[in-house]
């Protein structure tokens, strides 16, 4: 089976699961430091506080203790509940269900419209492997599989432990109208990200909100779909075309 | 190449910039040979139309000849004589399919900023801000024409280019206001605003069969165009009190329709006008929506106020109250530009309308910024001003 290639300029080379170990002690550092530095009994417990963090940046794991707290790789205890972050959009497509269907289940095609997706491999037998840009122009990686997929009304799928993110979702499809000429399609989406939800916080930070971009990866399928393109409005800076004459 | 730029408020420079290019399959590059300077490119030059930034290229209303094509693109050849509608529609969304082309849903690539302002984005348009898609103008020696196989419309060699140019705005524009009054036998219409968008709602009001016409300015030249070419009654607002009068020209009963061909750069001599000026010039409300309250004001019981004049932002002071008393109809937006160029081709070419009446200046693309002056500041006649780049 044809799979996308993956461009070798991927902005950064450091594992998330390393520069997470690093984050974590230095943020105890900081926070034991300061709470020794207030000399007083709320500040000694503000350092006792941060032990777990540095045991997290020492060892990689969390505490046994707190182990079932935090995630640990499984859709169902990362994700259950309100954990994790929920995103659900959705998109009016002037195009047959099947047509829809068809483009989305070649998880190869995802990339060309999903912005933050860098490349996506069809493994067979419902696995797939996923490759995205994280928070900070983090490269992730992570394998899923197919949990359940009904040609022409759903896709879904979850991440498998070992991977960088922990994450499970769900595309349907349904006609718009009655006249089979279009499509309603919805995407939930729940991931547990990179790097925690102080990863998301950051991202928002600097506008990569995560349902914006599901929104803005929509607009683009549905340009894609639709027009056959997608639209672009620059074309004046940054192009020397030489003279036309 | 060269192109006439927005650098800020009253500052735009023709400057030299790299030639377009083709971007995506469907595109075409059209060497423009006539263009003009539309009332609405005053609004940017004034400062009101937000997102727009240093350089970008201004102009939507041109038209030129093919010089390359897309892959994609089986409609358009090189050499084919085009006018491109200002609107730029993918043709195959929902609104594009229901003919709300100015609505297309797929050729906004920064729909999210309109999104912001006003929920959902409309189409795409040429040289007209961030906010319609951040596209480069045809106020320039080339264009790159997205959806070019849906878009521009050929015009034969029998038609000069004079005739046929405003096919790629005013007109159609003027045209949909009008029909937007569903105007019936016995109907009195009445425009705001003589400029060259109102002299086509003027025309057209008569092409769709009004009764009587009657157009409202103040500059004594548009007035007299309005009287001659529109064969109009004519007010100036200078003059006489609009609604006063208009009650006494339909026997107390009001216009049946209403055009604001104005929009939100309104003059007016009325208290409102001038509260209006305090607001905007504090930067407390966007707009001055003077004749547009006159139009509500003016209208007869359930008649209709169409709105091709342009609006950006929070309109102050707004009588809805008075709209809903006597059951108005409201209708607006920007033109379906591509359901109309056949019909209005079609109407050019059995000699029904020459529309090059309204050009009073012609010059290079050299002059644009002082163009831009002369029209904004409604001098030395000014009414439409045509250039040619090249």
């Amino acid at each position: 089976m044809q799979t996308t290639a993956f461009p070798s300029d991927v902005e950064s080379t450091m594992a998330p699961a390393d520069l997470m170990r690093w984050g974590a002690l230095a943020a105890a550092a900081a926070v034991i430091g300061f709470g020794v530095s207030r000399r007083s009994m709320p500040g000694l417990l503000i350092a006792a506080g941060a032990a777990p963090l540095a045991y997290r940046g020492a060892t990689g794991r969390w505490p046994a203790a707190l182990e079932s707290l935090v995630a640990g790789g499984d859709t169902r205890s990362a994700l259950s509940g309100s954990r994790g972050i929920h995103v659900r959009e959705s998109v009016r497509l002037e195009c047959p269900v099947d047509e829809v269907y068809r483009f989305w289940s070649r998880l190869e095609n995802l990339p060309t419209f999903m912005v933050n997706l860098i490349g996506v491999s069809d493994l067979g037998g419902g696995r797939s492997h996923w490759i995205a840009r994280g928070p900070g122009g983090l490269r992730i990686e992570w394998d899923a599989e197919i949990i359940n997929e009904i040609q022409n009304k759903v896709l879904a799928w979850r991440s498998l432990p070992g991977g960088d993110v922990v994450s499970a979702g769900s595309v349907t499809f349904r006609p718009a109208r009655g006249d089979d000429r279009g499509t309603q399609l919805t995407v939930t989406l729940q991931y547990e990200p990179p790097a925690g939800s102080f990863g998301a916080v950051v991202a928002s930070a600097f506008g990569r909100e995560p349902s914006q971009t599901i929104r803005e990866d929509l607009r683009r399928l549905k340009q894609l779909l639709e027009a056959g393109e997608l639209a672009k409005g620059a074309g004046t800076t940054g192009v020397s075309a030489g003279a036309r004459r | 190449m060269k192109a006439c730029c927005y650098y800020g408020k009253e500052d735009v420079r023709v400057e030299r910039v790299p030639d377009p290019q083709i971007l995506n399959p469907r595109d075409a590059i059209v060497k423009v040979t006539a263009t003009a300077i539309c009332g609405s490119d005053l609004h940017i030059y004034d400062g009101y139309i937000p997102a727009m930034e240093r350089g970008d290229i201004l102009g939507h209303e041109f038209m030129g000849e093919v010089v390359e094509v897309g892959k994609g693109n089986e409609r358009l050849k090189v050499g084919d004589r085009v006018v491109v509608p200002f609107t730029i529609a993918c043709g195959h969304c929902f609104f594009c399919h229901k003919q709300l082309w100015s609505l297309c849903d797929n050729s906004n690539p920064k729909a999210w900023l309109a999104e912001k302002l006003s929920g959902y984005s409309g189409s795409g348009l040429f040289g007209y801000s961030h906010i319609y898609g951040g596209y480069p103008g045809g106020q320039a020696e080339y264009a790159r024409v997205p959806f070019a196989d849906i878009g521009p419309i050929k015009v034969p060699e029998s038609l000069g280019d004079e005739q046929v140019l405003f096919l790629s705005d005013v007109f159609p524009t003027g045209y949909m206001a009008a029909e937007n009054c569903d105007i019936q036998p016995g109907d009195t219409v009445a425009v705001w605003g003589c400029g060259p968008v109102g002299q086509f709602a003027i025309k057209s009001a008569w092409l769709l069969g009004a009764e009587r016409v009657i157009a409202i300015d103040r500059f004594p030249e548009r007035l007299a165009m309005a009287a001659s070419y529109g064969q109009a009654e004519v007010l100036d607002y200078g003059e006489v009190d609009v609604p006063e009068a208009l009650r006494a020209m339909t026997g107390g009963q009001g216009p049946d329709a209403c055009i604001d061909a104005v929009g939100l750069e309104a003059h007016g001599t009325t208290l409102d006008a001038w509260y209006d000026r305090v607001k905007t010039s504090l930067s407390l409300a966007t707009d001055r929506p003077h004749a547009l309250r006159q139009a509500i004001a003016s209208c007869r019981k359930g008649g209709t106020v169409s709105i091709p004049g342009v609006y950006g932002g929070w309109l102050d002071k707004f009588p809805l109250g008075a709209a809903f008393a006597k059951g108005l109809t409201l209708k607006m937006g920007q033109t379906h530009m591509h359901r109309y160029l056949p019909l209005l081709l079609g109407r050019i070419e059995r000699g029904e309308i020459d529309p090059s009446f309204i050009i009073t200046h012609r010059v290079g693309l050299d002059d644009a910024p002082e163009m831009y002056r002369t029209f904004r500041n409604k001098q030395d006649d000014c009414i439409k001003v045509v250039m040619r780049p090249h």
